[in-house]
């Protein structure tokens, strides 16, 4: 369930549009940040809040790139290999991530440690490879320097 | 107020901040107050500069000195000579590409000297979190006159004399969309902002929410009071997290300071203002489908009309503008509609922000008086390609604009003016501004293949010609990248191209064939080189492509054999080396790895032969 503070909040969004449904996007943010993904309890949970049918969310959720459908890592990578990431070989990162870690394309490395999203442009490009790390930016990526920068994610 | 003798201008941008500007403001502060300057030197942790490339920066006032790369280890050095003892430190300071000597003043440098900041006039000088630094630079004083002296009609007529086009990327006039919606009656109307910036190689949406956040919201205000809306949204996307934090501290700021909520300047209007996130979809920054998406809906278009002027967010009347376009808002209210026409052409007045990325000496944000040649912006500003005025170095091949709904521009059309007219004429758009750079490295089949992909993948899948259309075509580009194209189908891709533009439902697909179109209008020798020759000459289609070394030109310096990570690469030191093409993956290391120019790439027959031993084709 979702705890008392995070009802608040998602019954506050619900208040400030004209329609429940206005509070679809935002409140699914909410319950992925309380489960860690877009469980079949998160659903329900907003689903009760919003007095909006669950199927109705999971069909809007499934439109989104950024709602998680299944259990992530304790980190997640989102890595960009857009334009001017693939130009500075975001490609070679993604083969990187997979061997070192094991964190494959939508998948989570066997430890649980990372998981792996592949983004487009995340605007980046004045420094790129770019990925955000949870909500850390970071770029100029090398195969050298990523290493060094996961390791400040256990 | 406290008065200092030096104001030290420190990046805090994205791009320095990850190049590490959080410790370079640290080790200031402790030099700073280790020294017993504090009252005498200001330190303020600007919004993004522009200059990316060369973080972290930092501008030194009153003098304009520039400083870049810096480490924390530079700062005890420099904050002695050049604050103590009044010596600029040379060592430093910025250098011409490929040159040695030292351009002290930020005045100088051209990346800066040919460039007209209005939407970025507050670029790295001042703090983006605090509303009195904006105010101290004429902030609100648009949204002040236009409250207090002007009419909405006058508002409306100002912003339709400038001639300001949007900047999101169609570039239709801000004017007359607010005298449309400004027209329609309603009780309640929508102000929104458009901060998707899904266009890949697009940044300068992110970089003016960071960097200027209020600049945004006075656009706003000034819009809302134009069209009567009482309620605002600022559409970000969620991986902008800088962004949303300061656009929320600003609003938070505007709010107390009696700019947004009730009764502002009291004048009785009413402007609630808030922040919506999106969740990854490019499709939402089409108008219709951002709309939908904070309706709580899958984001998908519908058709016009009804216009959103009409019938908009929750059936209301509302108006989408960009960021940018909003960011230039105010001056424009301020100074008037001649004063903003004094740059810029007749269809396209005033300044455009662009991002340069890829291949370029200086990445980064510019903000240039349209009607500018391409080449300007690309060889003076940008410093031309990297790495070109090295010997055998790399040659320009072409600047991708618009993103997935642009196009390709070569060579041959650099001195095209960048108005929404001329970059139309060839082929490509204007877009929201991004400008990608490709050198001689880049395969430009394999480039329009992955604008492709990116379309094919962002389709919402709610009309058949762009759901179906792109993925067909996608399907080709992936055969003749990978060698089994034939020779039909330029023209087949073609005629695909013509059908998809003519009946996709939105933009998204009116426009995804471009990249196509263009590469085959101005490279059309590299897709027949790929089909008929199986050869791609750039050595990025990894099945089309034989790797040798020229052994009049190879110095035997090793480099190639220490990048290749299959082994592949044999030789010994100061003699030619040579490449088993048995182990050879194609990867193109030791290509990229060789300064001397001497791999060269030759068709995919090429390998065949040298595996069963016959004698070599010449490249
Ligand atoms: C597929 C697609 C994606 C778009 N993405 C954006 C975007 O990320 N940001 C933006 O401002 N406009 C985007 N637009 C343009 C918007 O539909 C709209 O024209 C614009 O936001 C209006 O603002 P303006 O008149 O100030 O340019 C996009 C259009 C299409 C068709
Ligand atoms: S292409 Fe990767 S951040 Fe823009």
């Amino acid at each position: 369930m979702l705890s008392d503070k995070t009802i608040e909040e998602v019954e506050a969004l619900k208040r400030r549009y004209p329609d429940p449904r206005g509070a679809i996007l935002p409140s699914l943010y909410i319950a992925q940040r309380e489960f860690g993904w877009l469980s079949p309890e998160a659903f329900e949970a907003v689903s009760i809040v919003l007095g909006v049918p669950k199927a109705h969310l999971r069909g809007v959720a499934s439109f989104y790139a950024m709602y998680r459908h299944k259990p992530v890592g304790r980190h997640l990578i989102q890595l960009c290999t857009n334009v001017s990431c693939m130009i500075f070989g975001a490609e070679d990162l993604v083969s990187l991530l997979k061997n070192r870690y094991g964190a494959e394309v939508g998948g989570t490395s066997p430890d649980g440690r990372f998981s792996l999203v592949i983004m487009e442009c995340i605007g980046a490009c004045e420094a790129a490879p770019a990925m955000l790390v949870n909500e850390d930016f970071h770029n100029n990526l090398t195969e050298n320097n990523i290493t060094e920068i996961l390791e400040k994610y256990k | 107020m406290q008065q200092y003798r030096a104001h030290l201008m420190l990046c805090g941008g994205t791009g320095c901040i990850a190049s590490e500007s959080l410790k370079v403001k640290e080790a200031l502060s402790a030099e700073i107050k280790k020294r017993g300057l504090e009252n005498e030197v200001n330190v303020v942790f600007t919004g993004c500069n522009g200059f990316c490339a060369e973080g972290p920066i930092m501008t030194v006032y009153p003098e304009g000195i520039f400083y870049e790369r810096l480490t924390e280890k530079d700062i005890p050095f420099l904050v002695e000579e050049h604050l103590l003892k009044g010596r600029p430190v040379e060592r430093l300071m910025y250098k011409e590409p490929e040159k040695r000597h030292a351009v002290p003043a930020m005045k100088d440098i051209p990346f800066f000297n040919l460039q007209v900041l209005r939407v970025l006039r507050n670029k790295g000088l001042i703090d983006p979190e605090k509303i009195e630094e904006y105010i101290a630079r004429d902030g609100y004083m648009g949204a002040a006159k236009a409250f207090t002296e002007m009419t909405p009609a006058e508002i409306v007529t100002v912003v339709k004399d400038s001639g300001l086009r949007g900047r999101g990327g169609a570039g239709f006039p801000t004017g007359l969309k607010w005298e449309l919606a400004g027209r329609v009656s309603s009780d309640t109307k929508y102000m929104l902002c458009n901060g998707d910036e899904g266009d890949p190689g697009a940044f300068m949406d992110r970089s003016v929410m960071e960097a200027d956040p209020h600049s945004v919201i006075e656009g706003m205000i000034i819009g809302a009071r134009a069209i009567g809306a009482n309620k605002g949204v600022i559409y970000v996307r969620a991986e902008y997290p800088l962004a949303v934090q300061r656009l929320n501290l600003a609003i938070e700021q505007a709010h107390e300071a009696g700019l947004l909520g009730e009764d502002i300047l009291g004048t009785g209007f009413n402007f609630d203002l808030s922040i919506y996130l999106g969740a990854g979809a490019f499709v939402c920054g089409e108008e219709t489908a951002l709309m939908r998406s904070i309706e709580g809906k899958r984001g998908m278009p519908i058709p016009r009309p009804p216009f959103p002027a009409q019938k908009g967010l929750w059936g209301k009347p509302s108006v989408l503008n960009n960021v940018e376009t909003l960011a230039q808002i105010a001056p424009i209210i301020l100074h008037g509609s001649d004063w903003y026409r004094s740059l810029g052409t007749e269809k396209s007045s005033g300044t455009k922000v662009f991002a340069l990325t890829g291949a370029i000496s200086n990445v980064g944000l510019v903000e240039v008086p349209m009607g500018i040649p391409l080449r300007t912006i690309i060889n003076d500003i940008g410093g031309g390609v990297k790495g070109a005025r090295k010997k055998g170095g790399r040659t320009f091949k072409a600047v991708q604009m618009g993103g997935p709904s642009g196009g390709c521009i070569p060579e041959s059309l650099l001195d095209t003016p960048v108005t929404y007219e001329d970059i139309v004429q060839t082929g490509a758009i204007i877009g929201s501004g991004g400008m990608v750079v490709m050198d001689d490295s880049n395969c430009m089949v394999s480039m329009a293949r992955f604008f492709l992909e990116f379309t094919a993948d962002e389709s919402c899948g709610k009309c058949p010609p762009c759901r179906i259309g792109t993925k067909v075509m996608l399907d080709m580009l992936n055969d003749i990248t990978e060698g089994n194209g034939k020779e039909s189908d330029i023209e087949t891709l073609q005629d695909l191209c013509g059908d998809i533009i003519s009946t996709s439902l939105c933009g998204l697909g009116q426009t995804a064939p471009n990249p196509v179109l263009t590469t085959i209008k101005y490279f059309r020798e590299e897709y027949e080189s790929h089909i008929k020759d199986k050869w791609c000459k750039a050595g990025v289609c990894r099945s089309l492509c034989t790797f040798i070394v020229d052994e009049k030109v190879c110095t035997g310096c090793g480099a190639c054999q220490r990048a290749c990570t299959q082994g592949a690469v044999t030789g010994e030191k100061k003699k030619p080396h040579e490449i088993n093409q048995e182990l050879c993956i194609q990867c193109r290391a030791c290509y990229d790895a060789c300064k001397f120019g001497s791999i060269n790439i030759g068709p995919a027959a090429m390998r065949e032969g040298l595996l069963k031993d016959t004698p070599a084709v010449s490249v």
